[in-house]
């Protein structure tokens, strides 16, 4: 699946993704389903790993499941913004398929047919760090929240390689994903380890600080069904209000 | 692709909500309040290595806005008084948005710091000193329009400021535009919808209810003046008389003069009200000292009993005086 980092040829507007997946176009809904998906598989795996206790293998069928009938079956026509924001919707939207399968009782894998490449590998190890959740639906939404900022990183570190900044997005990497709570290495240890004066450390770090909001906002707004939804979120996951 | 611990999930979405201090002298030391308009941030003067507080406008996008929060700025910057919080510096952040930095003020907001003063003349002498920077800012042809607890800080050693001044006004032909507020109050309106209502584009009355004068109430820019504010003067009044309800302190009952000034003061009428911050605090001092104020005409039976109260030590002395001499006579008598 193309990361959502190279997906800079989608309109990105002040729009709706679930039009875009209405679209006639049938390039603009591709590209849209295929957003949606890097969006949100994630977080579905995990919610039905822990919410329906699936194994590690019937979790990734169902996710592949729940990914093409995200695309073939139009799943997205029944969706009301006004009624539920998206990310809800898709839970409930996997719930009830999940239900379906048991009643329908011939849940098959679709050997044969087409797979989405997903690094189910790595949604596995995560999804073992977890820490024991409130409930299912607490842990999707934490879920959301940390694939919408990991997805906003890939963002940012794919924008720095295209401007030549990678030392932009190290920096940034260095002070505010990689270190421990307790341990925050000092601009002067920063300044010394990429040889830059220690001025530049706090610039290069403004920059990719600046940059990253823009990048989650651009993440949220295209994981949003509505520009209404999109500052609904953005407050409520963000605390900030994008006016 | 990166895994996010819980940590650096926190993190990223705290570091979302800092402005954006970069190309500026401030860095950003944590959140402190958040207004209708924007918010404030206590942040450290790298250059001066003190303590500032940032107000920092919420939108990057709103003219209207920008324009608002920098003519807060700019009547800051024109009065100069022990009460009102020094403007250092305004600009505009990297990430478009506007800001001014003021002094930090460390401290309680008046409503929290009136459950440590439950004396109604003790309350009433914290109101003069509120009044002194409104009266202030009035000779420099400024009004607030937004006077209430939350927007009065007292400080750790007693000093009052009167905040928040995002909503004060610049009157015509004041003085204050040669101190630097330069707008007009055709332009500050004109800011608003120019329909001579106080109202905001999207058509919201700017104000607090409960503190707004009526005329406030309607949006009536036109008849706003120094009376606005003792309208405003008179809420608070108001609300230190019966803030026993809000804290559970007793609050004794008031006398009916202070009664009467805090009527006169929340006229209807703004004609009927005081015509200034300074016939008011006459009127509250006058009542402090036991003499008879302007909005409350006294029986004589009420005048005869303030005097006494008045010269109370002289009562007592002469009516022991007289006591002592009637039972002298009495004896003598005999």
């Amino acid at each position: 699946m193309r990361s959502p980092a190279h997906s800079g040829d989608f309109p990105v507007t002040r729009h709706s993704i679930v039009l875009a997946m209405r679209s006639d176009d049938p390039a603009q809904r591709s590209r849209a389903t295929e957003m949606i998906s890097a969006a949100y598989w994630k977080p579905i795996y995990k919610y039905v790993r822990l919410k329906w206790n699936l194994s590690r293998e019937d979790a990734q069928d169902f996710t592949q499941e729940f990914l093409l009938r995200l695309i073939e079956k139009d799943f997205l026509e029944s969706f009301d913004p006004a009624k539920a924001r998206l990310r809800t919707f898709m839970r409930t939207c996997s719930d009830r398929l999940y239900l379906n399968q048991i009643r329908d009782a011939h849940r098959q894998k679709r050997n044969g047919g087409t797979a989405i490449p997903l690094d189910f590998d790595e949604a596995e190890q995560e999804f073992a760090k977890r820490k024991t959740p409130a409930s299912p639906e607490a842990y999707f939404e934490k879920e959301c929240v940390r694939h919408l900022l990991s997805l906003a990183v890939e963002r940012l570190r794919s924008k720095c390689d295209s401007l030549g900044k990678a030392v932009h997005f190290k920096i940034f990497h260095d002070y505010d994903l990689e270190h421990d709570a307790d341990i925050v290495p000092s601009y002067a240890t920063l300044a010394a380890k990429y040889q830059l004066p220690a001025t530049d450390v706090t610039n290069y770090l403004a920059w990719a600080r600046r940059e990253f909001r823009a990048c989650v906002l651009q993440q949220l707004r295209e994981m949003s069904a509505t520009d209404e939804e999109f500052r609904r979120e953005a407050k409520a996951i963000l605390g900030i209000d994008p006016k | 692709m990166n895994w996010l611990g819980d940590g650096t999930v926190d993190r990223l979405r705290a570091n979302m909500q800092v402005p954006d201090l970069s190309g500026t002298r401030y860095r950003a030391i944590h959140f402190l309040a958040s207004g209708g308009m924007a918010e404030v941030w206590l942040a450290e003067d790298t250059v001066l290595q003190r303590n500032v507080a940032l107000k920092v406008l919420d939108a990057n996008d709103s003219a209207e806005l920008a324009s608002r929060l920098l003519r807060e700025a700019h009547i800051l910057a024109a009065l100069e008084h022990p009460g009102i919080v020094p403007v250092h510096d305004a600009g505009t952040l990297a990430d478009g948005r506007v800001f001014y930095c003021m002094k930090y003020v460390e401290g309680l907001r008046l409503d929290d710091f009136l459950t440590r003063v439950s004396a109604l003349p003790d309350r009433l002498r914290l109101l003069l000193r509120i009044a002194e920077p409104v009266a202030f800012a009035h000779s420099r042809g400024i009004i607030h329009r937004d006077l209430k607890p939350e927007n009065v800080m007292v400080g750790p050693f007693g000093e009052v400021l009167v905040m928040d001044w995002g909503l004060g006004k610049v009157l015509k032909d004041s003085r204050a535009e040669s101190f630097g507020a330069r707008e007009t109050e055709s332009q500050q309106d004109a800011a608003h919808d120019g329909a001579n209502k106080l109202t905001t584009s999207h058509g919201s009355v700017l104000g607090t209810p409960g503190y707004m004068a009526p005329e406030q109430l309607r949006g009536d820019v036109g008849h706003m003046d120094e009376r606005t504010d003792v309208y405003g003067l008179g809420a608070i009044l108001s609300f230190m008389m019966n803030d026993g309800l809000r804290t559970g302190t007793r609050v004794p009952r008031a006398a009916r003069p202070i009664r009467a000034i805090c009527a006169k003061a929340m006229h209807v009428d703004p004609s009927q009200r005081y015509s200034s911050v300074e016939s008011l605090t006459t009127d509250i001092t006058r009542y402090l000292s036991d003499a008879p104020v302007s909005a409350y005409p006294e029986t004589p039976i009420e005048r005869l009993a303030r005097l006494l109260n008045r010269h109370r030590t002289a009562v007592i002395l002469i009516a022991v005086y007289l006591m002592m001499r009637l039972l002298f006579i009495l004896l003598s008598r005999r």
